[in-house]
């Protein structure tokens, strides 16, 4: 599948997903927080709580805690600044968007992704799709006010 | 090490075709034997030929085919008493694996002889199907279910241990070996502090029967499980060890053919030992599948088997020492071919992905062992898992691998 281990890697861990990694984005309790949802990984016990404060129909903010693997952590640091301030529609669309890039179903879907591009490598390695997709399910339960735990199994 | 030189690894790891394989470009390197190990030519074979000159319903048929298929069905029962060194065949117990075995003897003895308030006594280390079958029994009969901790080393803490056997323990089921550090307990030891209670003993052999030479008569437990799988032999095939006067006293487990001797509407009278606990037709490739692994381990001589493995935990071990921030989890003085850890800032599935594209097979996660990833403060850890015929080039080839883990991080 990957006749090129090396660049497969390099595809997977960008530049981009690795400082996410490492330095999350809008990590931490959010106050004032409206909506919450958990997720959890039980492959390889990665959890994350993510908090959502809404304005009208709009993501005012989100923020999100919890620790898990490079992929995981850093999906769900660039999702964060991905939805915020945009309609809740808007960050569904890009759900799909998403979910297609990283699952190797959607040609072209890159180009609108900006920054989230990065997690095209993703598609080379079918069992890292749920480590890219937890914190997206988790907004999406969380949108959907289903409170309480969503599982990647 | 005078065993380990004439152990032949290269004559070895040409009985098995699969490691001549390559993965992702790259010569198989296979350190998941935790997980479940490899199979040699033999037991393939041994499948094929019962498929292609014997297969037969065992047990039933007065025909020609039937009497061959029993014969090699039977056949494996001695060489699992041999393997385990039991007093007698009909201790010998066909299971799924060892999980079924322990799921056996909580659904079979436990609901014979268990009652609300007794104790069942466990360790830390267990893998959940040490925990979960009495857990169900607990929510079914209002067993209690007690844990013996364990040390930062890995090891299990004997004191401790020895303060939870009470007046209401019942039952004693612990691993030979952890597969999530590597641990071998103190079994004889144990068994002697139970048997002082007079409480009865479940080894869970899951992980020590591919790694060290079990003698249950020596260890004197009463019930001891294995995997077939973890052996070298196929999937879907297990013994459960039992001394014969507790198989005596226990109710069947399932219900069905094979496990009777009459059964009319009014009135079942049910088999002898170890047949009254293998209703229905058997996994009858899987046993004589199985009986080849015997055969083969026997032939490396588990003696040479534990040494082998031993140069190699011992390689193993401090090569990984030389890997920048890594740890390792489960240091015990006395320990199997199982080497856990975790890599600073770095997520072993993460470890594990970059290790698969060079053609390393570990394992990362929780191991099935989750109060044991609590105990030690992580949510996974990457585990490398030893089997015959593993080389310290393939553990050379791991630090290689995790070396460039660190690259990938900018470590």
């Amino acid at each position: 599948m990957n006749d090129d281990p090396i660049g497969a890697l390099d595809d997977l861990y960008q530049e981009v997903i690795l400082d996410h990694y490492r330095k999350p984005r809008n990590f931490g309790p959010l106050p004032g927080a409206d909506r919450s949802a958990e997720g959890h990984n039980p492959l390889c016990g990665d959890r994350i709580a993510l908090q959502v404060r809404m304005k009208g129909d709009v993501i005012d903010d989100v923020r999100f805690q919890g620790k898990g693997c490079a992929i995981s952590t850093a999906s769900a640091s660039m999702m964060t600044e991905a939805v915020k301030g945009k309609p809740r529609a808007e960050a569904e669309a890009l759900f799909q968007k998403f979910h297609s890039l990283v699952t190797g179903g959607g040609n072209g879907a890159a180009s609108d992704l900006g920054k989230l591009a990065a997690f095209g490598g993703v598609s080379e390695f079918p069992v890292r799709v749920k480590c890219a997709s937890l914190a997206w399910h988790t907004l999406k339960a969380a949108l959907e006010g289903s409170d309480g735990t969503i599982s990647t199994e | 090490m005078g065993t380990a030189t004439a152990f032949d690894v290269r004559k070895i790891r040409s009985d098995f075709p699969i490691l001549s394989r390559k993965v992702r470009g790259k010569p198989l390197v296979y350190l998941d034997n935790a997980a479940t190990t490899q199979k040699p030519q033999a037991v393939l074979d041994a499948i094929r030929k019962y498929y292609e000159t014997e297969n037969s319903n065992i047990h039933r048929g007065v025909h020609y085919l039937s009497e061959l298929a029993t014969k090699s069905y039977e056949a494996v029962r001695l060489k699992a008493r041999a393997f385990l060194n039991a007093a007698d065949a009909r201790e010998v117990v066909f299971v799924r694996g060892a999980t079924e075995g322990i799921n056996l003897v909580a659904a079979s003895w436990g609901r014979a002889f268990l009652k609300a308030g007794d104790e069942v006594l466990i360790t830390g280390m267990e893998h959940h199907s040490n925990i979960v079958p009495w857990q169900m029994l607990r929510d079914d009969r209002g067993i209690v279910l007690t844990v013996a901790p364990i040390a930062d080393d890995g090891s299990l803490i004997l004191g401790e241990f020895e303060k939870r056997i009470t007046s209401k323990t019942k039952l004693v089921s612990v691993a030979h070996v952890s597969n999530a550090l590597g641990t071998i307990n103190p079994v004889k030891r144990i068994v002697e502090m139970a048997h002082a209670k007079e409480i009865p003993v479940l080894v869970d052999g899951a992980q020590a029967a591919p790694h060290l030479r079990v003698d249950v008569q020596d260890l004197g437990c009463d019930f001891y499980v294995l995997s077939g799988h973890k052996i070298y032999g196929p999937t879907g095939v297990g013994v459960l060890y039992g001394k014969a006067e507790r198989l005596e006293a226990m109710p069947p487990y399932q219900g069905g053919g094979e496990m009777i001797l009459s059964v009319t509407f009014e009135k079942t009278v049910y088999n002898r030992i170890p047949h009254k606990f293998e209703a229905g037709t058997p996994n009858i490739e899987g046993v004589v599948g199985l009986g080849a692994a015997f055969d083969y381990l026997t032939g490396l001589g588990m003696s040479a088997v534990a040494a082998h493995e031993e140069e190699l935990l011992d390689h193993g071990t401090k090569a990984l020492f030389g890997v920048p921030g890594l740890k390792i989890i489960g240091t015990a003085r006395e320990k199997a071919g199982v080497i856990s850890f975790v890599m600073e800032g770095i997520h072993p599935h993460d470890i594990g992905t970059i290790l698969d594209q060079a053609g390393i097979a570990i394992r990362t996660g929780h191991h099935c062992a989750q109060p044991v990833m609590d105990r030690f403060g992580v949510p996974a850890t990457a585990r490398a898992s030893l089997g015959v015929y593993n080389t310290t080039e393939d553990l050379d080839a791991l630090v290689a691998g995790l070396r460039r883990v660190g690259e990938v991080f900018g470590k």
